[in-house]
């Protein structure tokens, strides 16, 4: 399923957020969002599934404007996968990963066989099938991002919206989600998450969007939009991009650069 | 089903078996239990007189067993099903185990409108309808005023609304008090306010019933969106639910329930907030399972305390001073015990 925006304005009542963003995402596609604290990534996302309404422009789905579809239609075509958070009650693992099938079954209905045959797949597929009958609450931040996105694949959705999958995840787990990722995209899913990480970007990211002040500043593959220069204005600090002997890119803030901005900021 | 067979561990399974068959033997036992005791065999033989018509004038065993303890049993087990049933909606519903089922104002409510109709010396029928239209008056109230404040969180809006409404009417209910007669409608206000069942009739209970059914039915049929709310209404919402109409649903049902429950009973305060608790401890958080559990926890657990309630002293003793000695220390004792507490 192909995502775009159309000029899209996004905020809340009396408070706009973003303006004129226009942005494409198709199967097969990851699109990352990047931008500094306070950018409006959250802002876009929330209108994207239309959690809040769009302050202008619109969202298309297919090329269906997403407008006042229902909530269960939303949920049947976009999963979002929040960051791993705390929930108040203690619910199984597998119970949580249920839950994606929400959309799926009528307002009286309980997850049958069935639900339970995806729900179990989705964690198989993410290889946590033993933490099924675990505590959420007991899980470690990596382990509950995993479920998150278990609960996600079990909506059986074409399109994943992701918020900042990566973020509070150790290292090795980074790797982890951002290799789960990268096979999603492969299987013909279309991906939009957000990240604080160019280096996640360039990873698995097939677009990037490059988010300032509301503004996209600049929109493409990673290799031509996050340049030296549109990282330097939209971060203020000096970057260096440079390729590795095997061939990944990474992006190296100047620490001399961004000291001397710290120290500009304790002034 | 699956869903139950995960949530209901080989333990917990016993736990709830067990419930289940003790709920009648309890019942049995609080039938025969008071100032009149009577035994099994009396008790089949009132009951086979009734049934088959030949019930003497004066029967003392068939007056006390059939118009005074019945009718006072099935209002306990009622009243207590009732409150632990609101208080696990309101517990999933606001996403805090902290919650009792009269947050939004349906106790005080209920309240003032009760000491309303004991201060103007209506009969008890006229009472308990007051009891019940206040309770549902100051949750309507409440959310009325959550929908006009238009900014912020809107459960936090809610609660800080209930807050409001509840301490307005507590006041008008002091206020009442202050005023009422202090021999005759002093203690009778007082004497609600802490809750009882003495003096219960049949015709009390009869139109009870229903209400707390028509109630309770849509929050067993909407059981799982209700365990799916409690991730939050945002998350909520991304999974397919309209959560601000699903909220009002079981915000109008728990009230039905709650209110139907203090009109008979008074405010009885303590059973809405712990049972849901040891319910969760039991079976864990699957409201599906919660639902039920706690409806007959806090059946058993209301008739137990009824039956303390009538038979500890020659005089009664009201229901919540009760709930609270009883429950307490073995609310701290389960704790203590160092199961899941919060979970």
């Amino acid at each position: 399923m192909r995502l775009a925006t159309k000029a899209l304005a996004t905020g809340y009542r009396g408070r706009s957020v973003g303006r004129d963003i226009t942005l494409t995402a198709g199967p097969g596609e990851v699109l990352c969002l990047l931008g500094p604290n306070g950018s409006g990534k959250t802002t876009l996302f929330k209108t994207l599934l239309g959690l809040i309404p769009s302050q202008g422009g619109e969202v298309l789905l297919d090329g269906m404007p997403l407008g006042r579809l229902p909530r269960a239609e939303i949920a049947r075509k976009i999963a979002y996968v929040p960051q791993a958070h705390a929930i108040p009650f203690a619910f199984p693992a597998e119970e949580v990963v249920l839950m994606g099938r929400t959309a799926r079954l009528g307002t009286f209905a309980q997850p049958g066989p069935r639900d339970q045959e995806a729900a179990r797949a989705a964690l198989a597929r993410l290889g946590i099938a033993d933490l099924a009958t675990q505590d959420y609450t007991r899980l470690s931040g990596g382990q509950r991002q995993l479920v998150l996105i278990a609960r996600a694949l079990a909506q059986e959705t074409p399109l994943l919206v992701m918020d900042e999958p990566t973020a509070s995840l150790d290292f090795g787990n980074q790797a982890k989600v951002l290799a789960e990722i990268a096979g999603l995209a492969a299987g013909g899913l279309t991906v939009v998450l957000s990240t604080h990480d160019p280096d996640h970007a360039f990873a698995v990211g097939t677009r990037v969007a490059l988010l300032h002040a509301g503004n996209v500043l600049a929109e493409g593959p990673p290799d031509a939009t996050l340049t030296p220069q549109a990282l330097s204005t939209v971060y203020g600090i000096d970057v260096t991009v440079e390729r590795t002997a095997s061939g990944r890119t990474v992006c190296l803030p100047h620490l001399g650069t961004a000291m001397a901005s710290a120290a500009g900021v304790r002034r | 089903m699956g869903e139950r067979a995960r949530a209901l561990t080989p333990r917990s399974g016993l736990a709830v078996a067990l419930l289940v068959a003790a709920l009648p033997l309890l019942a049995l036992a609080a039938l025969l239990i008071g100032p009149f005791p009577l035994s099994p065999g009396e008790a089949l033989a009132v009951l086979w007189r009734s049934a088959t018509g030949t019930l003497a004038e004066g029967d003392r065993a068939a007056t006390v067993l059939l118009s005074i303890r019945l009718p006072r049993v099935a209002a306990a087990l009622l009243v207590g099903a009732a409150l632990a049933a609101a208080g696990a909606c309101y517990q999933t519903l606001f996403r805090n185990p902290l919650v009792s089922p009269d947050i939004l104002g349906v106790s005080a409510g209920a309240g003032l409108g009760a000491v309303l109709g004991i201060f103007l010396s209506l009969p008890v029928a006229a009472i308990q309808l007051m009891g019940f239209a206040g309770g549902l008056a100051a949750v309507a109230l409440v959310g009325f005023v959550a929908a006009a404040v238009r900014t912020g969180d809107r459960t936090l809006v809610l609660v800080l609304a209930g807050v409001v409404v509840g301490a307005l009417t507590g006041a008008a209910t002091s206020l009442l008090k202050v005023l009422a007669d202090p021999y005759d409608q002093l203690p009778a206000i007082t004497f609600w306010l802490l809750g009882s069942l003495a003096g219960i009739k049949t015709e009390d209970v009869l139109p009870a019933a229903p209400v707390v059914l028509l109630g309770l039915v849509p929050l067993v049929l909407l059981r799982w969106r209700i365990n799916v709310l409690s991730l939050g209404d945002e998350e909520a919402r991304s999974l397919g639910i309209e959560a601000g109409r699903l909220r009002l649903a079981v915000i109008c049902c728990a009230t039905l329930v709650t209110a139907s429950a203090v009109a008979i009973a008074g405010v009885v305060g303590w059973v809405g907030l712990v049972i849901p608790h040891v319910a969760r401890m039991l079976v864990g958080p699957g409201f599906g399972t919660l639902l039920p559990v706690a409806a007959l926890l806090g059946a058993a657990y209301m008739l137990v305390v009824d039956t303390l309630a009538r038979t500890v002293s020659g005089a009664e003793v009201p229901l919540g001073i009760l709930t609270a000695v009883v429950g307490a220390p073995f609310f701290l004792w389960l704790l203590a015990r160092g199961r899941r507490a919060w979970a």
